[in-house]
Parts: structure tokens; C-alpha cells; sequence
């Protein structure tokens, strides 16, 4: 992993490096040589990680004071939110927190599928990156029912009725995941129980993640191959960690904004009522984050299509460093995808709009026709646009664009080794 | 293969086959109490019959009650009710079911007030058909709870019930 070998200066430092090499991770992750051209896309990474701690920290104080079950979590929550000192603010930032925390992780999805950051040789970063989101949607969901209210009480509905569509053994597999006939108390404790585990285990992932990423290090906006360390990195400390802080700070205005002055516009009004098994509210709608796949849900007028269509959308994301064909990484230099690129980006925000709307009439059509794009866009459009798109000419180095026009640069160009790489 | 080739099995193969055999039966019997303990326990079980009093349910009037924490729609039909739901004809529907075997007792229509689709609670007296309709993803159902159009697959379901006498009915 490190690419020098590090001694700790002092004898106690060597002692304790000998024994555990815990200075010689810290060396690595300092000097870790990164791309001078990353741009403030690259910071959510940090932000994430940001993210994640703060919901661990505001989850576990929360967890002192919530109680799991039907008859009381409704009212522990209201006296988080009345009684608890300082119990509002950390409610908020945690049910806020959830929101920023997708907001964060969108925008990290969409700058992979942007500079190619998914391409050989970093498939397995993005794997588990997806498996990082799969298990952030489960938690957030879960999280979502435990205050009981009446969007907690039927969202757990909808969406545990989700696998009453597989033949056969549905029924008996609902029945298991509620631990009775319909969603009740012993649903409510078991999703108080996961809810705090998988957090853990999305901690767990999030070292692999970054494990994965050190080994072949950090894609760039050009996406190009770099030496390492080389003219075209710079160390991680100080460069990377105080451009990072500073887009931190910028997320954390957004952050503070939705706490403290708009904390309850990402929630529906309905989760201020308690939970009743003999009322259905007029219209159901999950978080805003997980709208796009309701709207694929919804689109299909068949339930067990429906929900096979809902979880291929994020399979399809899975499997998609072996969809797109292109063997170049940057959007920079693919003029066709970039367009494509934009439609699928216009195209999950329209799935989004619709997922609020209700399911009906121009929604639904709208609704098919964005459902159908999604599955072209990654299933068709990409892997023949990888094999038919003319790219633009890559440069040789991060430095070559700023040095353009040199007469190395144009002898380096006219190599015969260089040509074939294109 | 010739027989030269094939490996006569000795003690030692003998031994690892019987302790992977050994060892599975094992990893199942302690998997199993874990994977289990999620399903309805004994006190979940032990509330799966409940009785409602019908006295004071008048034509064409429906009460909601909850059973197995499910809720459950009583239903007394009035004639046109009871006449349009067996005026259908089967061919027309997604779950061909007959009327008079839903509803034995035609005037009362017993069944699990859970939409077949995503288990929303259906609205009374809603809907293309006059008779319930689920909010949540569009599906409407007749005057016998039968599926009629959008994305449920079944009729909502008849629970297991008997008239313990005229005014009341026990449900399971």
C-alpha cells in the first residue's frame, strides 16, 4: 500500500510501529498522493464520512432516550422533542441529517457517473459503494418508522408488502419480517434493533471503500492514468484535507439551514400523527430520497414486475462498470455520453417529481416513459455508445493542458505508443 | 477415469466427510432458533379469533374491526349491492370468483379490509365500482371486494368466520 517505508522518528514511535503500524497508516493516509486537479466534486467523499459519524453520534443519544414500542414511541419522541435538553436540536439534526446524507451521497453517485470514476480498475470501490447505499436506504427506511406516526406505520406497510409479491412463500416471509400478521410491536423492536446495527456495518463498508480507493488512488476530472507520486499529485495533508474542510463548511450552511429554520419541510405532516392500523392517510409517499425508485415501483402495472423493476433499477447500477463499454473515463472527452449524461440526470429528477405525484393519469405515463429511459439508458445507450462514440484526444498528463502548445508536448502526441492508447 | 486414477476413500476422508456432515446439522440447529425467533410468537398466535356484535349495523352500512391487527370490513349489503356484485360475469374478472362464495351469507360480506397489493386500508364506498377504492396505487374493487382494476393481483381475502348467532360473528 505505501510506496515508501516510513520509521517513526522517536524511540517510543518505533517501539509501538514495530509492534502495531498504526503510524505508518496515519504516513500513508498523510502523504497519500492525490491528483492536483481534483475538483470540489471530489469533497464529498469527506462530507460523507462527515455525514455518517453525525448520525452515528446524534443515533446512539437518541437511542438513551426513545422507547421501542407501539404503545410508547410516539409519545418518547414528543418528549425528545418537549422534555430532553437540547432534545429537539439533536432529533433534528439526526431526521434532517438523513436528508443531507443522501443529498451528499447523490451528488458522490452522480461525479462517479460523471468522470468514469466506476471504470477499470476501481469496480470494486463502486460495488461497495452501492452496497454503502442499499444499506443507507434500509436504515433510513427503518429509521423512518421508529417515531410511529402514521407515515412511519404505513410506509413500513407499503414497503415489507413489497416481498408478499414473491410466489409462493410470501405471505409466510412478511408474516416473518413482522413477527405477526401485519405491521405491529414486534416489527417496531426489530427495526429499533437493525436500525441501530446497520450503521456499523455502513462503517465497516466505508473502510473498504476507502481501502479499495487507496490501492489504484483517486480518479481525476480528466481521468486519466497518473504516475504516482509525480508532478501531477499533491500530498493528501495539507492539500486535499483543507479543500475538503472548506467544502465542509459550506455543506454544513446548507445543513444548518434546514435544522434550524426549515426542519420539517423534507418530512410529511402525517408522521405527526400517531400511528393507526384502521386508517390509511390519503396519500402515501416515502422520503424524498427514495422517490425515483417509488415511481419505477409505481409505474409497472403489475406488483411482482413492479417490484422486480424497483430493485433491477438499483442492480442495474451494480453491474454497470461492465454496461459502459467506453474505455475512456472523463465525460470531458465523450461529447455524446455528456449529453446522455445530462438526460439521465433530468431523467431521475422528473422519476423523483413524479413519485411525489399521485399515480395517475399524465403521472403515470410520464412515469412509464422516465422508467423505460432509465432501464435504455444503462441497458442500451451505454454499451453502444461506448463502442460507436468518437472521444476528443486525452491529454498525456494533468500538467499537458497547462503547457499545451510546447513542442514536447506536440512530439509526445505524434508517439505511435500514444496514438494506440487512444 | 481409469481406476488407477481414482482414489480408493480412506479413514481420513471418511473423517472430514463425517465432520462437515456433523458440523452443518450443527451451524443449521443454531441458525435455525435465530432465523425463527423472528416469526409470530405464542401471544401474536394466541389473538386469532375475535368476536363482533352486527346488531346495530344497518343496510348498507359497513363497520371496521381489527383482527389479528389487520383491520376487518363487516359489510351489510343492501339488494342493488348484493344484485350488481352477482350480475358480473366471471370472464370480466382479474381473480374469477363467484359472489356467492365470498359472501355465504349474501346479505354480509366479511373479508380482510387489506388491499392485495401493497396493504393499504381501501376507502368504503369509493371507487369506479361504487365499493372500495385504495388510495395508495389505484386499485378498485366491486361490491364484493373483487379486484377489478389497477395493480392488485387478488380479491381481498376472505378471513375464516361463522355466525355464532344472528347478531354476532366470530372472526378465525
Amino acid at each position: 500500500m505505501s510506496d515508501h517505508e516510513y520509521t517513526p522518528k522517536s524511540k517510543v514511535g518505533k517501539w509501538f510501529n514495530d509492534r502495531l503500524p498504526l503510524l505508518t497508516l496515519a504516513n500513508h493516509l498523510t502523504d497519500y498522493p492525490t491528483p492536483k486537479n481534483l475538483n470540489y466534486w471530489w469533497t464529498f467523499g469527506g462530507i460523507l464520512t462527515f455525514c455518517l459519524i453525525t448520525q452515528i453520534i446524534t443515533g446512539i443519544v437518541l437511542g438513551m432516550h426513545y422507547v421501542a414500542h407501539a404503545d410508547l414511541a410516539f409519545q418518547s419522541v414528543e418528549h425528545i422533542m418537549r422534555d430532553v435538553n437540547y432534545g429537539w436540536l439533536i432529533r433534528y439534526v439526526h431526521a434532517n441529517g438523513a436528508s443531507m446524507f443522501f443529498l451528499a451521497v447523490y451528488i458522490h453517485i452522480f461525479r462517479s457517473l460523471y468522470y468514469g470514476s466506476y471504470k477499470s480498475p476501481r469496480e470494486v470501490i463502486w460495488i461497495i459503494g452501492m452496497l454503502i447505499y442499499f444499506l443507507m436506504m434500509a436504515t433510513a427506511f427503518m429509521g423512518y418508522v421508529l417515531p410511529w406516526g402514521q407515515m412511519s406505520f404505513w410506509g413500513a406497510t407499503v414497503i415489507t408488502n413489497l416481498f408478499s409479491a414473491i410466489p409462493l412463500v410470501g405471505e409466510s416471509i412478511t408474516n416473518w419480517l413482522w413477527g405477526g400478521y401485519s405491521v405491529d410491536n414486534p416489527t417496531l423492536t426489530r427495526f429499533f434493533s437493525l436500525h441501530y446495527l446497520f450503521p456499523f456495518l455502513i462503517l465497516g463498508l466505508v473502510v473498504l471503500h476507502i481501502w479499495a480507493l487507496h490501492v489504484p488512488g483517486n480518479n481525476n476530472p480528466i481521468g486519466i492514468d497518473i504516475k504516482k507520486p509525480s508532478k501531477d499529485t499533491v500530498p493528501f495533508h495539507p492539500y486535499i484535507v483543507i479543500k475538503d474542510a472548506f467544502a465542509l463548511l459550506i455543506f454544513l450552511l446548507i445543513f444548518a439551514f434546514f435544522v434550524f429554520f426549515s426542519p420539517n419541510i423534507l418530512g410529511h405532516a402525517d408522521n405527526y400523527i400517531e400511528a393507526n392500523p384502521l386508517v390509511t392517510p390519503a396519500h402515501i409517499v416515502p422520503e424524498w430520497y427514495l422517490l425515483p425508485f417509488y415511481a419505477i415501483l409505481r409505474s409497472v402495472p403489475d406488483k411482482l414486475l413492479g417490484v422486480i423493476a424497483m430493485f433491477a433499477a438499483i442492480f442495474v447500477l451494480v453491474i454497470l462498470p461492465w454496461l459502459d463499454t467506453s474505455k475512456v473515463r472523463s465525460t470531458v472527452f465523450r461529447p455524446i455520453y455528456k449529453q446522455f449524461y445530462w438526460f439521465l440526470v433530468a431523467d431521475v429528477l422528473i422519476l423523483g417529481y413524479v413519485g411525489a405525484m399521485p399515480a395517475e393519469g399524465l403521472y403515470l405515463l410520464i412515469a412509464r416513459v422516465a422508467t423505460a429511459y432509465y432501464f435504455a439508458h444503462f441497458l442500451i445507450i451505454l454499451p453502444f455508445l461506448g463502442m460507436k462514440e468518437k472521444t476528443t484526444p486525452l491529454p498525456l498528463s494533468i500538467t499537458e493542458p497547462v503547457l499545451g502548445g510546447s513542442a514536447d508536448m506536440a512530439m509526445a502526441r505524434n508517439n505511435s505508443d500514444f496514438k494506440e492508447k487512444l | 477415469m481409469s481406476d488407477s486414477e481414482k482414489k480408493k476413500p480412506n479413514r481420513r476422508d471418511f473423517i472430514v466427510t463425517a465432520t462437515t456432515a456433523a458440523g452443518a446439522v450443527g451451524v443449521g440447529a443454531v441458525v435455525w432458533p435465530l432465523v425463527d425467533q423472528m416469526n409470530p410468537d405464542a401471544s401474536v398466535k394466541a389473538l386469532a379469533s375475535t368476536e363482533v356484535d352486527i346488531s346495530a349495523v344497518e343496510p348498507g352500512q359497513s363497520i371496521t374491526v381489527l383482527w389479528r391487527g389487520k383491520p376487518v370490513f363487516i359489510k351489510r349489503r343492501t339488494k342493488e349491492e348484493i344484485d350488481s356484485a352477482r350480475a358480473v360475469d366471471l370472464s370480466e374478472l382479474k381473480h374469477p370468483e363467484k359472489d356467492e362464495d365470498r359472501a355465504k351469507n349474501p346479505e354480509w360480506l366479511v373479508m380482510l379490509g387489506v388491499c392485495t397489493h401493497l396493504g393499504c386500508v381501501p376507502l368504503t364506498d369509493k371507487g369506479d365500482y361504487g365499493a372500495w377504492f385504495c388510495p395508495c396505487h389505484g386499485s378498485h374493487y366491486d361490491t364484493s371486494g373483487r379486484i377489478r382494476k389497477g395493480p392488485a393481483p387478488t380479491n381481498m381475502e376472505v378471513p375464516k368466520y361463522e355466525f355464532v348467532n344472528s347478531n354476532t360473528i366470530k372472526i378465525g
